[in-house]
């Protein structure tokens, strides 16, 4: 059910590799639990987020939401279609709805996120 | 599923803004039985009513429903409510379900003569139907000519083969039927609704339309510390009545005037949502507080309503929005946010 060939946080984000960028996204589970996404908070273009700290914030019509970031880096783009149309994250969570794009200060950050396989087995473990 | 005043409650079939979309656009229909109905009735029904409901009930004609309040001692809101006429000795009572045993509390300590109380929500069920589309729709199912079927009027019939009562009320701002019929029928008029293509819908759309309509969510917007001056509930008030027991307090009231109003606001751009409890602010000052918000598909920006000082309740006040930190451009405007067209 989730991309074979991206890496996963137990806060239910995906990162992307292309070349030394992270691509980062919210997982098909959780646009699915929030419900239409109509808003979200990113730090700045230029700014630097710690893996698995809170990065921002995403909102539904139902609730607000910290995002934790699951790598630490440079933010060197944030995905500006979300802005007019936040529902594109429920619309295409793993590719139009990308969030943030990452340059990352250590690539042994990897090393401590799930694969897709492990994913499914957490989610599937009901630890949501 | 949520639990909601004791009931299991689904807050979305789908998705929210697309089931509020549903009804602004076609029909959708939602599962409203967690609403109280309590029929009222006895030769001393029509009196006795008239003394607690915010409105002149003998004045109510025979066939039609009356939104209203009831109002404590010192003039706050109980519950809205809906209130039907069937006869002058014969009426139903529609209040929200978190408010239902307050409302009977408040029933009975005033009812000192013969009139029965009778609590039928858990033997009866409420289905709406809402939508451009949900004449069309009911219509298949009963022989009653609704198109005959003015606002607030409701008639006794028949849907699918099943005694309903088929009220044009609702509460979406879209045109639409209240049915309430036996429990265990309910299951079949959904089933045949959905059938002809009525979305189901949950409380979360539910919210959403209100919201849009202007209406106001009691436990939100209204509650036992907010008068209906405040809340801005002025026509639906007819406190010049001798027999009216709170009718002295809400004079006083009135011709005091509030000190802080309710008002609708619009937000500039997709930022945060506004969302009950958050502070309305002059500058750095706060002036009131937000009781309702959410994001409106039908808009396409974000609203709410809430409680300011009086002075800043003209349309076109700038006013802000402190969202978890954050400060968000409004401006007040005039309610409802969206009222459908009428041809």
């Amino acid at each position: 059910m989730n991309p074979p060939d991206l890496k996963y946080s137990k806060e239910h984000e995906w990162v992307r590799m292309d070349g030394d960028t992270a691509i980062v996204g919210i997982t098909r589970f959780a646009a699915d639990s929030l419900g239409d996404v109509v808003y979200v908070d990113l730090p700045e273009e230029g700014s630097s987020i710690s893996q698995f700290q809170k990065m921002g914030e995403i909102e539904s019509v139902k609730a607000v939401s910290d995002l934790f970031s699951p790598v630490g880096g440079e933010i060197t783009e944030r995905n500006a279609t979300l802005v007019e149309k936040p529902e594109t994250v429920n619309e295409s969570p793993y590719e139009n709805g990308w969030l943030l794009k990452v340059t990352l200060s250590d690539s042994a950050q990897l090393d401590k996120l799930l694969t897709a396989e492990q994913y499914d087995e957490f989610l599937s473990e009901g630890n949501n | 599923m949520v639990p909601f005043a004791g009931w299991d409650m689904p807050v979305q079939y789908s998705s929210i803004l697309d089931e509020a979309r549903a009804v602004r656009t076609s029909v959708g229909l939602f599962d409203v039985s967690h609403m109280g109905r309590v029929d009222i009735s006895g030769p001393d029904a029509e009196a006795f009513l008239d003394s607690i409901y915010s409105s002149s009930v003998p004045k109510l004609k025979i066939g039609r429903g009356r939104y209203g309040v009831i109002c404590n001692e010192d003039g706050g809101i109980i519950d809205d409510c809906i209130l039907y006429k069937f006869g002058e000795d014969r009426f139903r009572l529609v209040p929200n379900a978190s408010n239902t045993e307050a409302v009977l509390d408040w029933l009975d300590r005033w009812n000192s003569n013969d009139v029965s109380i009778e609590n039928t929500t858990a033997e009866t069920a409420m289905i709406a139907i809402q939508g451009p589309k949900a004449q069309a729709i009911l219509q298949e199912l009963t022989p009653h000519d609704l198109s005959s079927l003015k606002p607030f009027n409701f008639a006794e019939s028949n849907v699918s083969d099943t005694p309903a009562m088929i009220a044009r009320t609702g509460y979406t701002g879209e045109d639409g039927f209240e049915l309430m019929m036996s429990a265990d029928k309910a299951t079949s008029i959904w089933d045949a609704l959905t059938e002809r293509g009525a979305m189901p819908c949950g409380l979360g759309a539910r919210d959403v339309l209100r919201l849009e309509a202007g209406l106001l969510l009691h436990g939100n917007d209204m509650n036992t510390d907010i008068n209906p001056y405040e809340a801005g509930l002025d026509r639906f008030v007819d406190p010049d009545r001798d027999n009216y027991i709170v009718g002295e307090t809400l004079r006083r009231i009135r011709d005091d005037g509030p000190e802080r109003k309710l008002v609708g606001f619009t937000m500039q751009g997709r930022g945060g949502v506004p969302r009950h409890g958050y502070s309305i602010m002059d500058g750095s000052q706060k002036i009131g507080e937000v009781s309702s918000g959410g994001f409106s598909p039908t808009l396409d920006s974000n609203i709410g309503m809430g409680y300011v000082r009086s002075q800043y309740t003209s349309p076109g006040t700038p006013l802000t929005v402190d969202i978890r930190g954050r400060t968000a451009d409004i401006k007040v405007v005039t309610l409802p946010f969206y009222s459908r067209r009428r041809d």
